[in-house]
């Protein structure tokens, strides 16, 4: 990584679960009580069903290599080229990560490839979820 | 809206196009809205409308002169321009305005007085997009393309192709940006952005600006240009997120849009003669001839390599080069709906002979939003 840091995020109200649980090395997802459906990202009542009735699961952390982009522009906190990716995690919800642990590129990073979750911490508040290759340490 | 009920009778791009140091994003604004008002004959206090985005709709009356009784500032990024002809064309109707005058400026390369995108990094694309390295639509609007490469088999030549054929159109358009040829090959080796997206497959940033003005078709036919009127609208919205976007292998905001202005004008695929698809990348004239129905899905790559849309081809595309070759200034719409124009008024430089029919078809953000509009040159 480049010495100046990426932008990290400022958690919100509804977004501070999803924080405490990646600086507790955790995942965490929610799910609606009523319609059972699992969703990302936070927000404190089902988008499919709108039920406020909501509880906050966590994630087995196990994904596939949804797609990605291999950036090669400079860009601060990073050293090019790098791989942008979205995740698709076993529970179904989507989000967008690093891939580390592999060479940034397309031979390497195969679409539907398996991941898992990992965590980096930046700064004593923030702990990004990164995935690396499946069984890789 | 009612099909045939509201017309383009003032049309124009900013005197220059390209790199415009010397005006500023409000100027740019401005320049094409004189243009445009020279273009209908009119004033700025015969305008009662108007509807921006970049800058507010209060910035643009004021700076103009104008005293509006409507004014529309949707801003969902380069389809907003779609969306204002039709809340514009609405607005006519229901009598909140007579003469709706939509603005586009932007110092888009220059950025003399832009106006700043910065991103909230406690929004919820600053808390889970932004820390993973995304810099700007080269980086986000191109996530979803591998997906639907590997979904169709499609290749990157195939991906090359649609910028090789663009600037075959641009070619025969003066006011491009580039107008030399290329070949697959120079694109596929041209300096490599955000993989699999080359330079050559992504869109020019360039100044300059468009305006449109609008009146009911009654009034239009005692305007000096031949009216345009407007016969099909549609619009939607999305995700902010590409990483939340629904079906990375088709928009459901293109979808939305292009079924409703198609169900509006009444019209079928085989009656439209020419069309505009906001190309800011090589791979969104694919996704919108499959969203709009032109294709089947996974066929449009296929459709385009076999000169389809190239010059001679039965459906002309991007017909002025679009933005891979002819400007892309940030928000782009405006120059489609201006082509569109343009083609049915029979004043194209690359002209579609007997033009008829136009469809111009805008993306806004990374696939957050859309916005069609169905042109025709006789009143239905």
């Amino acid at each position: 990584m480049a010495g100046e840091m990426r932008p990290l995020p400022v958690p919100t109200p509804e977004t501070k679960h999803f924080w405490e649980g990646t600086r507790a090395g955790e995942l965490r997802l929610q799910r609606c009580d009523d319609c059972r459906h699992t969703y990302f990202p936070p927000r404190p009542f089902c988008p499919k069903c709108a039920s406020r009735k909501v509880s906050i699961v966590r994630s087995s952390g196990t994904a596939t290599l949804f797609s990605y982009v291999i950036h090669h522009r400079p860009t601060p906190g990073f050293a090019p080229p790098y791989a942008i990716a979205v995740v698709e995690l076993e529970e179904g919800p989507r989000m967008m990560s690093n891939i580390v642990g592999c060479p940034q590129t397309p031979e390497a990073l195969v679409l539907d490839m398996p991941l898992e979750v990992t965590f980096e911490r930046q700064t004593d508040a923030i702990t990004l979820p990164f995935f690396k290759p499946a069984g890789s340490r | 809206m009612k099909p045939g009920t509201v017309a383009v009778v003032g049309a124009a791009e900013t005197t220059d196009l390209g790199v415009i140091p010397d005006l500023s994003q409000i100027q740019l604004h401005a320049d094409a809205a004189l243009n445009a008002l020279k273009d209908a004959g009119l004033k700025p206090s015969d305008i009662d409308g108007v509807a921006t985005a970049g800058e507010t709709p209060t910035t643009v009356a004021h700076y103009l002169g104008i005293t509006p009784t409507w004014v529309d500032g949707t801003a969902v990024g380069g389809c907003s321009f779609m969306i204002h002809v039709r809340h514009a064309a609405a607005a006519i109707n229901e009598g909140l305005c007579t003469t709706a005058l939509i603005t586009h400026g932007e110092s888009g390369k220059s950025r003399v007085a832009a106006t700043p995108r910065p991103t909230s990094p406690g929004s919820l694309a600053g808390q889970f997009e932004a820390p993973f390295g995304v810099m700007g639509p080269p980086t986000m609007f191109t996530i979803p393309v591998l997906r639907y490469m590997k979904t169709y088999g499609i290749t990157e030549e195939q991906l090359a192709m649609v910028a090789v054929v663009q600037r075959e159109w641009a070619a025969r358009n003066p006011r491009a940006t580039f107008k030399e040829p290329i070949t697959v090959t120079d694109v596929l080796k041209s300096r490599m952005i955000a993989y699999p997206f080359r330079i050559l497959m992504c869109c020019l940033v360039t100044d300059g600006g468009g305006a449109l003005i609008l009146t009911s078709a009654e009034r239009a036919k005692d305007f000096p240009k031949k009216p345009v009127y407007i016969v099909g609208t549609g619009e939607s919205v999305e995700s902010p997120m590409i990483s939340q976007m629904e079906d990375f292998t088709s928009s459901r905001a293109f979808r939305v849009a292009g079924s409703k202005a198609f169900a509006e004008a009444d019209i079928g695929h085989a009656d439209v003669d020419h069309v505009m698809i906001y190309d800011a990348f090589a791979h969104l004239p694919l996704y919108g001839l499959e969203d709009l129905g032109f294709c089947n899905p996974g066929e449009a790559a296929a459709f385009i390599a076999g000169r389809n849309t190239a010059p001679g081809g039965k459906l002309p595309l991007n017909t002025n080069g679009g933005g891979l070759s002819y400007m892309h200034s940030g928000m782009y719409g405006m120059y489609a709906l201006q082509e569109s124009v343009r083609q049915l008024r029979g004043v194209a430089a690359a002209q579609v002979k007997g033009a008829k029919i136009s469809v111009a078809h805008g993306v806004g953000g990374m696939f957050a939003a859309s916005g069609t509009i169905v042109f025709s040159n006789e009143r239905p």
